[in-house]
């Protein structure tokens, strides 16, 4: 395990509320069962009570685009550059990931955007468009 | 005024290996090399040595490393976290070594073949994509890119254009244009060879932006301020040592905070450091800021309040980071200009100015500023 992305690795444990969501179609946070904090990305316990019991809270999937990228690296580029997105979730959550359907020249930091459910490779992840784009 | 515990420590020696894109050896020959290097700097003998620190990815044993140079029983040991943003921390925990009276001496080392061997700015250095994680499976496959993203809000916030980051490269590449160690000695730039230097992350980091690949190992060593005045450098003493790792913190992926135009962690050690040494921005001669990446360097800058918030662009536009200025950066050419041995290369440059013995000497320095981020120090002359 490599120590300066610890942070970042899933566990199967403590994230699997998430992937199960995205795999009914669903954008399903974790919240604390006793003191209601929203943790993402999950953690084994709520740093706000000590809690180690979670409930989920259904998203809305709407929020806005915080800073995005375009992911090209030279070296070894994807076949078609992917926008990197930072979401802020209505729910107050900040999310990363894709922008889809979405011209470089039309994105603008604080657009309004909404989920959407897409095959990348052989999964599904939860990838974000204009309201209404999603197809 | 109370005087940090850390103040009871001093860095006595300093070494280091060519920096290079090729050093044809192993990772732990370029750490040992550093290792006695700063021993003989110090004047300080292997078998003295009781403590070792380094990072928590160096991949140098502490058992190798003791049997190598041949120092006779180690009996302190730590690593410091986060990789480069955790480099001046391992002057905090040599410093509580020896003020808790843990260990006498303690060499700090990192070595490495980040260019011919594992190259961190490549696409999988770190066990590369994921098809499920909060980053990485989607895309955010490097530290420029991971980087990248938190810098996008700061020019969006402040009307930065990649041309403002490039200013501070030009001044990287100037200071280290007379510094025979470095990898731009005599090669300075123009904005133009920045502007036309290729996209690595568009529209935020050009090559140019981003820190050099190298190979090579530096060291230190610390002991007593006590045992620093028998030994035959002015005394360099760290006169305060701290880390941030607050609640809503990651490293590389660093978004969970409210605000992306700040750096909450690098403010944080700020105001313990302004505290626990009663200096202030003010009373820093130079800064060395850890710069893996162009605009590090101006979150760092507004961090410290060095200047106002988004006021980094100009206050790099109008001169006050180069030799002669306000607040002389990196003058060694930092990461960028002189090499990427992960931040441990600043540090020798923190204490060649506060000797008085840098290639790029800024005159009567006496408090240099060390800063990795999530980790800083105010080293001074004792």
């Amino acid at each position: 395990m490599e120590p300066m992305t610890t942070a970042s690795t899933v566990s199967p444990w403590d994230d699997a509320i998430f992937w199960e969501g995205v795999d009914g179609g669903r954008l399903l946070l974790a919240r604390c069962a006793r003191c209601s904090r929203i943790q993402h990305p999950p953690s084994p316990m709520c740093p706000s009570c000590g809690s180690v019991s979670w409930d989920v809270q259904e998203s809305s999937g709407k929020g806005r685009l915080h800073s995005w990228i375009v992911s090209h690296h030279p070296s070894r580029p994807d076949a078609e550059p992917r926008v990197v997105v930072l979401v802020d979730l209505d729910d107050g959550v900040r999310f990363v990931s894709n922008l889809h359907n979405v011209q470089l020249d039309e994105i603008q930091v604080d657009m309004p955007v909404e989920v959407t459910f897409q095959l990348v490779g052989d999964t599904v992840l939860p990838l974000f468009t204009r309201p209404g784009g999603g197809t | 005024m109370t005087r940090s515990p850390h103040h009871q420590a001093a860095i006595v020696g300093i070494g280091q290996t060519e920096f290079s894109k090729r050093s044809g050896r192993s990772e732990l020959q370029l750490a040992v090399e550093a290792a006695r290097a700063a021993l003989d700097d110090a004047g300080l003998r292997p078998a003295d040595v009781d403590g070792l620190v380094t990072f928590d990815i160096d991949s140098n044993d502490e058992t190798a490393v003791v049997r190598s140079v041949g120092m006779t029983e180690v009996r302190w040991t730590s690593r410091t976290p986060q990789g480069g943003a955790g480099s001046v921390a391992t002057l905090q925990h040599a410093a509580a070594a020896v003020a808790s009276g843990a260990a006498d001496v303690v060499v700090i080392y990192r070595a490495f073949n980040e260019r011919s061997g594992r190259r961190y700015g490549q696409p999988g250095a770190f066990g590369g994509r994921r098809t499920r994680d909060w980053h990485r499976a989607y895309g955010l496959d490097t530290p420029a890119q991971q980087f990248a993203l938190w810098f996008q809000r700061y020019m969006h916030m402040y009307g930065v254009t990649n041309a403002d980051f490039g200013r501070y490269g030009v001044v990287a590449r100037q200071h280290a244009a007379t510094n025979p160690n470095a990898w731009f000695y005599q090669r300075p730039i123009t904005l133009e060879d920045h502007q036309r230097s290729r996209w690595i992350v568009e529209p935020i980091l050009r090559l140019l932006d981003c820190c050099q690949e190298s190979d090579g190992g530096v060291a230190c060593v610390v002991t007593s301020p006590e045992r620093a005045r028998d030994l035959r450098h002015p005394v360099v003493l760290i006169e305060g040592a701290t880390q941030s790792n607050p609640t809503d913190g990651y490293v590389t992926t660093n978004y969970y905070h409210q605000d992306l135009t700040r750096y909450p962690e690098a403010e944080s050690v700020a105001a313990q450091l302004w505290k626990s040494t009663g200096l202030g921005p003010g009373d820093i001669d130079v800064a060395m800021l850890y710069d893996a990446f162009s605009p590090v360097v101006f979150y760092q800058l507004e961090a410290f309040g060095f200047c106002g918030r988004g006021e980094a662009g100009d206050f790099i536009a109008d001169g006050n980071i180069q030799l002669g200025g306000r607040l002389p950066v990196n003058t060694n050419g930092g990461l960028l200009g002189e090499a990427y041995i992960h931040g441990m290369n600043n540090i020798a440059e923190a204490v060649r100015q506060l000797r008085g013995t840098a290639v790029n000497q800024v005159p009567r320095a006496e408090h240099v500023l060390c800063s990795s981020g999530r980790s800083a120090a105010v080293l001074g002359r004792g």
